[in-house]
C-alpha cells in the first residue's frame, strides 16, 4: 500500500484512532509514527514513558530475555493506610492495572548476542516507588551478575522511595547500593540508564552510581522536588533546571542516547570490556 | 523554655472549665508528656517534637561532653567546608575514633551557618573523605545522626545531592573498618541514611527515623500538611518500631525526662552502648566485617514471594 493512501487525513480519517497530540510539544502525530519510533515524538523528540516490557522488547535480543525472580510482590509491613484507603489496595490495584507484581521487572538476556543481566523499572507501578520487593529484586539481579560474573543494566523511572514502606523502603537504597559495591570490587561493569523521571530515593541510591550514566533526552533526574526547592529558596528555577542535558553539564551523566540508538550503544559500551 | 511545673499549672487552671478549652487542654497534655520526654508513653508525633526540642544536645554537645581530644577537620577537598556535617578524630573511653555527624548548631547564628543540620553534597564528600582516612589508619567510625534531610536547593543539585549521598551508601558498604551509626535526634530520610550505613545501627530512644517527614508525608498522600500527627503514626519512625522492623539493632534508653533534660546521663548511656559494640567488631577481620555489613542490608525489607 503507498504511503499516502494509508495516512491520507480526510474528515472521516481524522479521528483519535489515528492521530495523538505529543503529550509535550502539543502538535498533532500519526499514532502509528510514535509507536514505531517507541514513544518518541517525531516533532519535538520527547521520549515517553515505556512499560518494563516495552524496554525489554527494544534492549534485548528476540526471544533472549529470562526473567529472574518474578513471584516478588509488596507485602504491606506497616498495615499503612492514609486518607484514600489502604496500601494492600493500592497494591492489588497496580498489580491489575499493569500486569505486574512489582515495580520492576529483572532477568537475563543477550544484547547483539552480549549477555547481561538487567532490571526495568516501570513507573505505572506505583510511580516506579522503591519498595522492599522492588530492593530485594535488584539486589537479587546484582548478586546474579556478581556469581555469573555478567554485567548489570538498570533502567531507572522512578519518583522515589515508597512512602507506604516506612524506613524499610528508604533502607533499599543502602540495600542496593551495597549490591553494587560488590560488583565494583569485582570489576563487573555496572551501566545505569536514568529514564523520566529518575528521582528522590532512586536518584540518592543506585541510579547514579553506574560505572557509566546514561540518560535520555529530556529525562527529569532529580534529588529534591522543583516545588521543595522554589519554596525552600525563594527562587524560580531554570527550565531545564534537573533534566538530562542539564546533568551532563553539571558532571554526573557521561552521555545522552536517544531511543533509537541505545540498543546499539549499549552493545558498543559493553564491547569495550571485553567479555 | 517553661517548666514542666508552669504547664501543670496552667493545666490545672484550664481542667477549673474542662468544656471550654478542650483543645488547649489537650495540645498542653502533650506539651507535658514532651516537657517529660519519654517518662510516659509518648505517640509518634510527640516523639518527633522530643527529636526536635530545642534544648536536645548537638554534635558539639557530644563531642566536648561525651568524647575527649576532639580534632576538627573541614573540607570536602572538592567544593567547601559545609558546616552542617562536622567531623574528626576523637577519644572514646581510650579508644581512637573519627566521630562524624550532622550538627545543627545551637545559636541562630550557628544554626543558620549550618542549614539547621541539613547538608549539601559537600557535607556528604567530607565525611566519605575523613571515613576513608579513618579506613587507612584501622581507626572506626562513629557517626551520630541528627537532620531532617539533605538540604533541598538549587546548589545541592547542581552539585549532585543525589550522587553524593548514593556514592557514600556504595563506600560505606566497603568500608573495611567498623562502622557505629546512631540516630540521636532526627533521622531525616537520605540525608541521615548518607551517613547511615553501618554494622551496627543504634537510636537513642526518643529519637525518630523516617523515610520522609511526617509533614511531607502529610502534604503529599493527605494533601494536607495538618495532618501530620496522623502521617506521624501511620510511619512508625520511632525507635520502638524500628527495633521490631529489625532496621536497627539497639534502641539506648534516655535518661527521664529526655535527652534534653539530662546531657551527662545521655552522654553516658551512649558512650557504653557505643564502646559495648566497638570492642566485639574491633576483633572481626576487614573483610569478613564488610560481608557481614553485606549481610545485614541485604536482610532489610519485607516482601512476599
Amino acid at each position: 500500500m503507498a504511503w499516502f493512501s494509508s495516512r491520507k487525513a480526510t474528515k472521516e480519517t481524522f479521528s483519535e484512532d489515528i492521530w495523538m497530540k505529543c503529550p509535550k510539544c502539543e502538535k498533532h502525530i500519526f499514532k502509528e509514527d510514535w509507536q514505531n519510533s517507541h514513544k518518541v515524538c517525531p516533532k519535538c523528540n520527547f521520549h515517553g514513558k515505556l512499560t518494563a516490557w516495552e524496554r525489554i522488547g527494544i534492549t534485548l535480543d528476540q526471544n533472549s530475555f529470562v526473567e529472574l525472580n518474578s513471584s516478588i510482590s509488596p507485602a504491606d509491613p506497616l498495615n499503612f493506610h492514609d486518607s484514600k484507603g489502604s496500601y494492600k489496595d493500592k497494591t492489588s490495584e497496580a498489580i491489575k492495572k499493569t500486569g505486574l507484581k512489582e515495580s520492576v521487572v529483572t532477568g537475563t538476556g543477550t544484547i547483539n548476542g552480549l549477555s547481561v543481566v538487567v532490571a526495568v523499572m516501570d513507573f505505572r507501578f506505583l510511580g516506579g516507588s522503591l519498595s522492599s520487593g522492588c530492593g530485594e529484586k535488584i539486589l537479587r539481579a546484582s548478586n546474579y551478575s556478581y556469581d555469573k560474573n555478567l554485567p548489570l543494566i538498570i533502567f531507572s523511572a522512578s519518583g522515589g522511595a515508597r512512602m507506604h514502606e516506612g524506613i524499610l523502603s528508604l533502607m533499599q537504597m543502602a540495600k542496593t547500593c551495597a549490591g553494587i559495591a560488590r560488583l565494583n570490587e569485582k570489576n563487573i561493569p555496572y551501566l545505569s540508564v536514568l529514564t523520566d523521571p529518575t528521582t528522590g530515593g532512586v536518584s540518592a541510591s543506585f541510579a547514579t552510581v553506574g560505572d557509566i550514566n546514561i540518560a535520555e533526552p529530556g529525562a527529569l533526574i532529580a534529588f529534591a522536588g522543583r516545588r521543595v526547592i522554589e519554596e525552600t529558596i525563594k527562587q524560580k528555577l531554570p527550565d531545564d533546571f534537573q533534566t538530562s542535558e542539564y546533568l551532563l553539564e553539571h558532571g554526573f551523566i557521561d552521555t545522552i542516547i536517544h531511543r533509537s540508538e541505545m540498543k546499539t550503544k549499549l552493545h558498543q559500551i559493553l564491547s569495550f570490556y571485553g567479555r | 523554655m517553661t517548666s514542666t511545673k508552669e504547664l501543670e499549672k496552667k493545666l490545672a487552671a484550664l481542667m477549673k472549665s474542662p468544656d471550654l478549652f478542650e483543645k488547649e487542654i489537650r495540645d498542653l497534655k502533650s506539651e507535658i508528656a514532651i516537657s517529660r520526654g519519654g517518662e510516659k508513653s509518648l505517640t509518634a508525633w510527640e516523639t518527633i517534637q522530643v527529636a526536635r526540642h530545642k534544648d536536645r544536645p548537638t554534635f558539639k554537645d557530644y563531642v566536648t561532653g561525651m568524647f575527649t581530644d576532639f580534632i576538627e577537620l573541614h573540607g570536602d577537598r572538592r567544593f567547601s567546608d559545609d558546616l552542617a556535617i562536622c567531623g574528626g578524630f576523637a577519644h572514646l573511653g581510650g579508644e581512637s575514633v573519627m566521630v562524624i555527624g550532622h550538627d545543627k548548631g545551637k545559636t541562630i547564628e550557628e544554626k543558620g551557618d549550618r542549614r539547621f543540620g541539613c547538608a549539601l553534597p559537600d557535607g556528604y564528600r567530607k565525611a566519605m573523605r575523613l571515613m576513608r582516612l579513618a579506613e587507612r589508619f584501622g581507626i572506626p567510625i562513629i557517626t551520630l545522626i541528627d537532620t531532617q534531610g539533605a538540604y533541598p536547593g538549587l546548589e545541592g543539585e547542581e552539585r549532585g545531592q543525589a550522587e553524593a549521598i548514593a556514592r557514600n551508601l556504595v563506600e560505606m558498604a566497603q568500608i573495611s573498618v567498623p562502622i557505629i551509626c546512631t540516630v540521636v535526634g532526627e533521622g531525616g530520610s537520605g540525608g541521615a541514611l548518607g551517613i547511615g550505613v553501618g554494622d551496627k545501627v543504634m537510636m537513642l530512644s526518643n529519637s525518630v527515623y523516617s523515610v520522609i517527614s511526617a509533614e511531607g508525608c502529610a502534604g503529599i498522600l493527605w494533601r494536607d500538611g495538618s495532618k501530620a500527627p496522623v502521617a506521624a503514626e501511620a510511619l512508625k519512625p520511632t525507635a520502638e518500631s524500628l527495633l521490631k522492623l529489625k532496621v536497627v539493632d539497639r534502641v539506648i534508653q534516655e535518661p527521664s525526662g529526655g535527652a534534653h533534660s539530662d546531657y551527662a546521663g545521655t552522654f553516658e548511656a551512649l558512650r557504653e552502648a557505643v564502646l559495648s559494640e566497638l570492642r566485639p567488631l574491633k576483633k572481626i577481620a576487614p573483610a569478613k566485617l564488610t560481608k557481614k555489613r553485606f549481610e545485614k542490608f541485604s536482610a532489610m525489607g519485607i516482601y512476599n514471594e
